[in-house]
């Protein structure tokens, strides 16, 4: 499913340069579950945005869905990370601004989806995350917890086949945590979604099918 | 999508309040200034009253005298008007009339300030004046030279107070005694070719109106037969004045030309500097230097409010927004926020014009809002919404997803 080839990322400043990943090679299989584990500064969110699309490599090949997509425009990204990828950030990143459901549609937004459409299919992806109560709060009235279920569900509303999440538990207390990446298995399970996770809980990582582990941008597991 | 937009708009406009009182307050506040200078100027230019028949006229405002050493300008004289212009083919009818001149008069010890102005007989039959009572006077009675005169109805109030009718009254100007022959409606004084409070026959005139003389106070309108004779009558101006003789040894040029209504209203009175270039640099100035702060001063605080949005737009990019599409949502956003200080922009201009208008700084200039006021208005409200909005928007939508993100 993704596919990455001696993937290389250098961060230059006018004096230093500071290679964060060092030829990594990674593959990911369809309807796996993948964790990423290392200590701080390894790497490990580097890797995960550029298996996202968000960052460019500086070296290196990423195949998603057997597609190359180094020379994909700014369009065609966006267009690509829109059909296929969906995001979980640490902070969840909801925008604040907005209610519930607002916060769900908007991967739809950048489809072409009637507001109806839009509706229902956010209904839908927080009634699989267990919000359904919820849907005209603002984030701001939400608990820690249910504000990544919201993230979850903007996550998975438009069907996407790879989830990325990055560090989903890592502000959350143990029990949230654990409802969290109950939601994320149950999603593997039983609607084959891809999922690669960046974590630092050895527990969580312990859940996945596989765990991949990084120390100073290289892969040591 | 734009549903969407505009919730966050409006969320974005509650959530600091301050810079949107700024924001809100600099578009409104320019765009009550220029809806203000606009109707000024439509109705300085655009009303027609009493030259209705302005699309088929030229004016006659000056007259330039150029030699080696010397340089002068003025209105022509009755003479020159007389002689080069009465005599001309294309027109229909031509009026010469002179420039309003200031005196003073008394009535029950009250002084009273009169501005006075000589016409033709044509000047009645070319202008449209609207006659609240009597008529104008007529050939003959110019022709007769008798002290007849049409006064304004802001001087019949003045003159004469509140009474039914004037007409066969006599009222005194300059120690002479007119007797009026007819009221017309008023005309703001920025109608300054065709204002007076009293309009009298030339013949009437106390110094000698035929005075051998190119410069005196005089102008004229050409009316032509149809429009498409206008540009005619200009053409045989044109060659009538190359082929005026010289005024005496001083000079060696003259020039003097038929123009629209506006050329002539902005006339200098110098060859070498067009009055409509000055007016539109000044206006186009003017409106720049006023739009030019606010617009700054809005693209600084848009800068500063969507940087405060870069997780979100890191949020967009990640989830399938391009570039394209944001620098799309924050210009109608921003086009949301200027349309909205342009609809309180358009309620404090009808109150500044409601002010201005009950204030009478400018007699009879009723400034209003009509329909070129408000496309005006709202065009400058999308232009300051396009430019304030296009560089922030531009700049953010570049953000890379990674740092944007990191941002929060």
């Amino acid at each position: 499913m993704i596919r990455l080839q001696n993937i290389e990322k250098v961060y230059r400043t006018d004096t230093i340069e500071t290679l964060a990943l060092n030829s990594i090679s990674l593959d990911v299989e369809k309807g796996e579950f993948l964790s990423i584990m290392g200590p701080s500064g390894c790497g490990k969110s580097t890797l995960l945005n550029i298996m996202g699309l968000l960052d460019a490599p500086s070296k290196g090949d990423v195949r998603i869905d057997d597609q190359t997509t180094q020379h994909l425009s700014d369009k065609q990204l966006a267009n690509f990370r829109n059909q296929k990828l969906g995001f979980i950030f640490q902070s969840y990143h909801l925008i604040n601004d907005l209610q519930v459901l607002d916060n769900v549609e908007l991967p739809l937004l950048y489809r072409n989806t009637t507001a109806k459409q839009r509706k229902l299919l956010a209904s839908e992806a927080l009634a699989k995350v267990g919000l359904t109560n919820r849907i005209k709060h603002f984030p701001t009235q939400l608990s820690g917890g249910q504000r990544q279920r919201v993230a979850i569900a903007r996550a998975i509303v438009g069907r996407p086949e790879i989830i990325l999440a990055d560090e989903p538990t890592g502000n959350l207390d143990s029990a949230m945590g654990n409802e969290i990446m109950e939601i994320l298995m149950q999603l593997n399970k039983e609607d084959g979604t891809t999922i690669v996770m960046v974590t630092h809980d050895e527990n969580m990582a312990n859940k996945t099918h596989r765990l991949v582990r990084l120390f100073d941008g290289a892969q040591v597991q | 999508m734009l549903k969407n937009y505009f919730k966050i708009a409006i969320a974005v406009l509650k959530r600091r309040k301050f810079f949107t009182f700024i924001s809100l307050f600099g578009i409104s506040f320019t765009l009550t200034v220029l809806i203000v200078l606009t109707a000024f100027i439509d109705k300085v230019v655009g009303d027609d009253y009493p030259d209705k028949k302005r699309d088929r006229s030229l004016y006659i405002t000056s007259i330039e005298e150029i030699g080696k050493d010397s340089h002068s300008s003025s209105p022509p004289s009755y003479y020159f008007l007389n002689r080069y212009a009465a005599s001309l083919k294309t027109p229909e009818k031509i009026t010469l009339f002179s420039g309003f001149s200031g005196t003073n008069t008394y009535i029950n010890n009250k002084k009273i300030a009169i501005n006075y102005k000589y016409t033709d007989a044509n000047y009645w039959e070319i202008l449209e004046y609207k006659f609240l009572e009597g008529k104008p006077y007529t050939r003959q009675q110019i022709d007769n030279g008798e002290r007849v005169a049409v006064i304004s109805a802001d001087m019949k109030k003045e003159y004469f107070g509140d009474v039914a009718s004037v007409v066969g009254k006599y009222i005194e100007a300059d120690n002479i005694k007119y007797k009026v022959s007819g009221v017309v409606k008023n005309l703001p004084i920025t109608s300054y070719l065709l204002y007076s409070d009293i309009y009298l026959p030339f013949t009437v005139a106390k110094r000698d109106y035929k005075h051998k003389a190119y410069l005196g106070d005089c102008m004229a309108i050409l009316l032509a037969p149809s429009k498409r004779d206008v540009s005619k009558m200009h053409t045989e101006y044109e060659q009538v004045v190359s082929k005026v003789p010289m005024e005496n040894g001083q000079f060696t040029s003259i020039f003097s030309h038929a123009s629209s209504y506006i050329e002539g209203y902005v006339d200098t009175g110098n060859e070498k500097s067009s009055g409509v270039t000055i007016a539109l640099s000044v206006i186009g100035g003017f409106v720049f230097l006023f739009m030019l702060l606010p617009t700054l001063n809005l693209v600084n605080i848009n800068i500063t409010r969507i940087m405060e949005r870069s997780s979100e737009i890191g949020v967009r990019k990640a989830f399938g927004a391009s570039s394209r599409t944001l620098v799309y949502q924050f210009i109608v956003e921003n086009i949301i926020l200027t349309l909205l200080g342009g609809l309180i922009g358009i309620v404090l201009s009808l109150i500044a014009l409601y002010l201005i208008n009950n204030a009478n700084l400018i007699p009879n200039l009723d400034l209003t809002i009509n329909f070129t006021v408000l496309f005006c208005g709202l065009l400058v409200c999308l232009i300051f919404g396009l430019l304030s909005g296009v560089y922030p928007a531009w700049r953010m939508s570049k953000l890379n997803v990674v740092t944007a993100l990191k941002a929060q």
